[in-house]
């Protein structure tokens, strides 16, 4: 059945690092926040008004798999699917934590290859995201528009003449769009010109976001840049500007690596050495030093020291080695220590193999 | 109270900070406390209701409160009965309707974190052949305005035609067409 495969399986579409610049960008997102009329938000809701919602989804969702996606999307609703499962929706960012805890009158359509998911009942009545390996904002904004395009053939949208698309919180209204990418710059924080470029950004109407932790001490380097405002600009004007911002990052952090590799080459693959040397013999270790060594790792894919692994090895077993995955593939509930465990087991024998 | 930075404009800002143990009072301005707030721009983590309570004038790392913008009946969304000051505590707004029940309160808000408050994006196919049409008319009005400033009486009448034709399509429905 399609959930089990959801909830046990690591890959999906943008782990497969097929993308444009995946070296440096693993995947770019797009989410947009939509309403309908005549309910109240989310959190005014009661069972009956967010059953009817999802009632209604369901029907949209069956338009959605008219328009010749390449994968199906199905629905589930979340009430109705056991809390580990849900922990490990979160941890592959298909679903988010608030819908996890409190699952009742909650819903997520899921598309078979991970790429679409539509949140139902979250801060908004829906939240459509679609991902995709690299960068590739501009296709994902298509997917994304043509599920919406046939999710408002059910789906009495709440739209203002002047305001836009009508959200929870006024900074999604408008467009209700969020265009991010999940960008790797190991080479600009250790040349530590990160910090200056982050603030730069955010002058350029950018956010940026460390992944797993904040600030330039994000664990693994990984960042995720997206747009500060959400009306006053077309959809495609948001996400051109964002794509041309990625790039001269992208550029940057090419040089920067190049410039660390050419400068000390010795201790820069010593580093690198060390990390892979330290994954493929732990016994024990926690996912914040497993990030930190695996970002490591990453960059020396780049610079030509691990022929034998590939990118898409590393997305899979960033996504395996989270707490409630690993649970799940033992199905049990794991102490800390022995979860440390296993993640150094399954990280040794992915790295080997 | 005349704004402490400034001195020029009224302090609608009252907030308070604890600095190495000491109080310290800041009246400020609109104006002033907006840049104040901005300043947490810089800071990329903070989450939307901190972002939305230093643009309400309270800033995250202060206890402040604001000034009702008037003293009377709490402003409050006739159709879900979500009030501002709900609103300013949690970030969220009721229903689609508090935009309109709300929007003199709102409007200002939406300014300051969006840089405007007209939409230029996508619009629903349903609704797209209308809505294109009334933001068509809403520039052919202030371009007709300008046009009977500048004495242009020509170009006044050539407008007030196409306006008068636009009209006549919202009325019949729209074409819904044109759409993209
Ligand atoms: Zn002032
Ligand atoms: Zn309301």
């Amino acid at each position: 059945m399609a959930w089990n495969k959801l909830v046990s399986q690591p890959a999906s579409k943008w782990t497969d690092a097929t993308g444009p610049h995946a070296e440096v960008v693993l995947s770019s997102r797009i989410r947009l926040a939509r309403n309908v009329t005549n309910l109240p938000f989310p959190h005014q809701m009661n069972e009956a008004q967010a059953e009817e919602l999802i009632r209604q989804v369901e029907t949209g969702v069956r338009e959605i798999n008219l328009v010749g996606l390449s994968s199906r999307v199905e629905l589930f609703k979340l009430a109705d699917t056991p809390a580990l499962d849900r922990q490990v929706l979160v941890e592959k960012h298909l679903i988010s934590p608030q819908q996890a805890q409190q699952a009742r009158g909650k819903a997520v359509a899921i598309s078979e290859d991970e790429s679409i998911s539509i949140m139902v009942n979250e801060e908004d009545h829906l939240r459509i995201q679609c991902l995709a390996p690299g960068l590739q904002l501009k296709q994902t904004w298509r997917t994304a528009s043509l599920v919406d395009d046939a999710l408002e053939q059910k789906l009495n949208y709440a739209f203002h003449a002047q305001k836009g698309y009508l959200t929870s919180c006024p900074t999604n209204v408008g467009t209700g769009l969020r265009a991010s990418v999940m960008i790797h710059l190991p080479g600009l924080v250790l040349t530590q010109q990160a910090g200056g470029l982050f603030h730069r950004l955010s002058q350029l109407g950018l956010v940026v976001r460390g992944l797993y932790g904040e600030g330039t001490d994000a664990a693994g380097h990984i960042f995720q840049i997206s747009n500060q405002t959400s009306l006053g600009k077309a959809e495609e004007e948001i996400i051109e500007h964002l794509e041309a911002v990625v790039l001269k990052v992208v550029e940057a952090e090419k040089q920067a690596r190049l410039h660390l590799h050419g400068e000390m080459p010795l201790q820069v693959e010593d580093r690198l050495g060390r990390a892979y040397g330290i994954l493929s013999s732990a016994r024990v270790i926690t996912s914040e030093e497993a990030m930190k060594l695996l970002s490591d790792v990453r960059l020396g894919i780049e610079m030509g020291l691990f022929p034998r692994l590939s990118h898409r090895t590393l997305n899979e077993l960033m996504i395996a080695m989270q707490p409630a995955f690993l649970q799940k593939a033992e199905g049990r509930e794991l102490n800390p220590l022995d979860r440390d465990a296993k993640r150094a087991t399954l990280i040794r024998t992915r790295l080997a193999s | 109270m005349q704004c402490d930075n400034c001195g020029q404009r009224p302090a609608v800002f009252h907030t308070t900070t604890v600095v190495n143990g000491q109080k310290q009072e800041a009246h400020l301005c609109e104006v002033c406390a907006h840049e104040k707030g901005q300043a947490s721009f810089t800071f990329p983590n903070l989450s939307i209701q901190q972002l939305l309570s230093s643009f309400l004038g309270q800033d995250p790392f202060v206890v402040g409160a604001r000034t009702a913008p008037q003293q009377q009946a709490e402003p409050t969304c006739k159709n879900c009965g979500t009030t501002y000051s709900q609103f300013a505590d949690g970030g969220r707004l009721g229903c689609a309707q508090c935009y309109d029940h709300l929007e003199m309160y709102l409007n200002p808000l939406i300014k300051r974190i969006q840089g405007t408050t007209v939409h230029a994006g996508k619009a629903p196919k349903r609704t797209g052949g209308i809505v294109r049409k009334k933001r068509e008319l809403a520039s052919l009005r202030q371009d007709l305005q300008g046009a009977i400033q500048g004495e242009n009486y020509e170009e006044a009448a050539r407008l007030r035609d196409q306006i008068k034709q636009i009209e006549s399509q919202i009325q019949a429905g729209g074409d819904g067409s044109g759409m993209e």
